[in-house]
């Protein structure tokens, strides 16, 4: 590397369009919007700053508040239900054999690359009330219907009288669902490239000095591989807390997050100073979750070296 | 029984045991049944609901899709952006990794944080903020201006969100140039820009076609930020299923779909290709 005096023009050729790129389209956008969440509308089309905190008491709203709070755990829970699919099916990459490796590892990268919005359509399309998830539980349940006829149970209509189709859309659950079955791909590259990195020797010696399966995963395995267990959370956690397709489709407009709540400021409520003042709340908590990662991070490579 | 056991999956061949195995099948349906479901009821013969009940195979949908002008102009449009954003957004991504790779400057932290910023932010936010921007300067493409240059603000947005990646995809490829090349032809008296364009951007090659391929299917999949910097002249192929999708669900869509599915298969494939021809060479 050399200093960026020795070849100043040099340096400048390559450094100015970048900068002057993302300071144009990036940082000065923000920098209205930020300036916005100080404003109030006068007219329908003209806003003024008058650095009112308005905009951000209105975030104390019980309204609001509730719509905070549901963001946070219906990430929350789709985060830690995409973990625990994705661990496993990371353990079953990291130990196959070389050959198998990158071809298991295309069969779940590759719904990624398909279009998000074609996903969540996809899986509107399943999971309706007459859609296939619903076909494939009515036939367990005739199955399971059948065996208790068969066993001389079937008077008591355990499983009730007809099948009863279960509600995904327009629920929490399936844009949970849905969020989960979007992110998934993320999680399994952080946690596979540790796993990969972990060294099978602590495992037999956890094996050879008494600790059973269990144990050596709870005890070895699980906090060895807790750095991309953490990456994994991060990035599947901040796609999911600012969300908007997922909830407007598969949630029919009845289970809003923040950005299905920024968005109608933009465009139906047409209220830009508070829809700037939440988009800002959404990216601080974005920083926040990455600072206390980076923290994290830091803490524990730093523990490694004193120890 | 030597062989018996043999056969039997050790303490760490998680791979070989049947409850993560099966765990892994699961996990497989779960990501691609949606998807099968979506292409197999584009063959639906059934216009009201015909996600729902199968009733006989056809192909009109898919006559009807390639009919549809709106949709044909909006899948157009769609290329377009990508085509037009990606050459920006490699050029600008590998600027930007030269600069990280070859200079030492002062609040060099705080630029890579700057250029890794808008991978990182919601795309709502930035969405929101480039809408807002957008307006308030007046910059606007005027509705009625002469095609490509319609699309220039979605242009200008999915340059801004993908040339990151790219960057960071070039730089990867970067750290193992050997330096001493460039010496030897500046030695020999090439000037900086011989040496950039003839050492310097072969080497990088790879990893301008890598992320030239990641910023053109970034920029197919976006939804979100188009959403909010399209207007109604400027409609692209996600916005418009979107509100077919709002609209009312026909198998239509699913072709539609299907089509899309595929064209980004073929890009990921050829992405593939190139790599493990770059690798065996």
């Amino acid at each position: 590397m050399e200093d960026f005096r020795k070849h100043f023009s040099v340096f400048l050729t390559f450094f100015t369009p970048t900068a002057g790129w993302l300071v144009l389209l990036f940082f000065v956008p923000l920098g209205i919007i930020w300036v916005y969440s100080f404003g109030e509308n006068i007219s329908l089309t003209e806003i003024k700053t008058t650095w009112t905190l308005d905009n951000y008491k209105r975030m104390f709203e019980p309204q609001i508040i509730t719509l905070f709070w549901r963001t946070v755990w219906l990430s929350t829970l789709s985060t830690i239900i995409t973990l625990v699919i994705a661990y496993p099916i990371s353990m079953v990459i990291a130990t196959a054999s070389n050959k198998a490796k990158p071809w298991l590892m295309l069969v779940i990268i590759l719904p990624f690359w398909t279009n998000l919005l074609i996903r969540t359509y996809a899986m509107l399309n399943i999971l309706g009330t007459r859609g296939r998830i619903n076909d494939v539980l009515e036939w367990l349940w005739n199955l399971g219907d059948g065996a208790l006829d068969l066993i001389g149970l079937g008077a008591f209509d355990l499983l009730g009288e007809h099948f009863a189709p279960i509600r995904f859309l327009g629920n929490n659950s399936g844009v949970m669902i849905g969020m989960i079955y979007v992110y998934l791909p993320f999680a399994v590259l952080p946690i596979y490239s540790s796993l990969e990195r972990l060294d099978r020797n602590l495992l037999e010696a956890s094996l050879d000095l008494g600790a059973g399966q269990w144990r050596t995963f709870r005890s070895v395995l699980l906090p060895l591989t807790s750095a991309g267990i953490s990456t994994a959370a991060v990035i599947t956690f901040i796609p999911m807390l600012g969300s908007f397709l997922i909830p407007n489709l598969l949630g029919r407009g009845k289970v809003d997050m923040i950005a299905n709540v920024i968005e109608r400021q933009f465009k139906s409520a047409n209220d830009w100073p508070f829809g700037s003042a939440l988009s800002l709340f959404l990216l601080y908590i974005t920083f926040i979750i990455l600072a206390i990662q980076a923290f994290a991070n830091m803490r524990a490579n730093k523990g490694r070296n004193d120890g | 029984m030597a062989k018996l056991k043999r056969d039997k999956p050790g303490p760490f061949e998680y791979s070989r045991k049947f409850s993560l195995r099966f765990s892994f099948f699961l996990a497989s349906v779960f990501l691609y049944a949606p998807i099968i479901v979506l292409v197999v009821f584009s063959f639906n013969n059934s216009r009201r609901g015909g996600n729902v009940i199968w009733k006989g195979f056809t192909t009109k949908y898919y006559e009807k899709a390639f009919h549809n002008d709106a949709l044909i102009e909006a899948f157009t449009n769609t290329l377009t952006i990508a085509f037009i954003s990606t050459i920006f957004a490699v050029i600008l991504g590998a600027l930007t990794a030269v600069v990280l790779w070859r200079f030492r400057f002062p609040f060099k932290p705080v630029f890579e944080g700057m250029v890794a910023m808008p991978i990182v932010i919601p795309e709502i936010c930035m969405g929101v903020s480039l809408a807002v921007f957008f307006s308030q300067f007046g910059l606007y493409v005027p509705a009625g201006t002469p095609y490509p240059f319609n699309l220039t603000n979605i242009i200008l947005a999915h340059i801004t969100f993908s040339f990151p990646f790219a960057a960071m995809i070039i730089r990867t490829r970067l750290n193992n140039f050997n330096r001493e090349m460039e010496e030897a032809a500046k030695d020999l008296g090439a000037t900086e820009f011989q040496v950039f364009r003839d050492i310097l951007v072969p080497h990088m090659k790879p990893g301008l076609i890598a992320g030239a391929l990641l910023s053109f299917t970034l920029s197919l999949d976006d939804f979100v930020i188009t959403f909010f910097t399209s207007g109604p002249d400027t409609v692209t192929f996600p916005i418009k299923v979107y509100s077919m999708v709002r609209f009312s669900v026909t198998p239509e869509i699913n072709a539609a779909s299907t089509i899309l599915i595929l064209i980004t298969l073929l890009v990921t494939a050829v992405a593939m290709k190139f790599q493990t021809f770059e690798e065996s060479h």
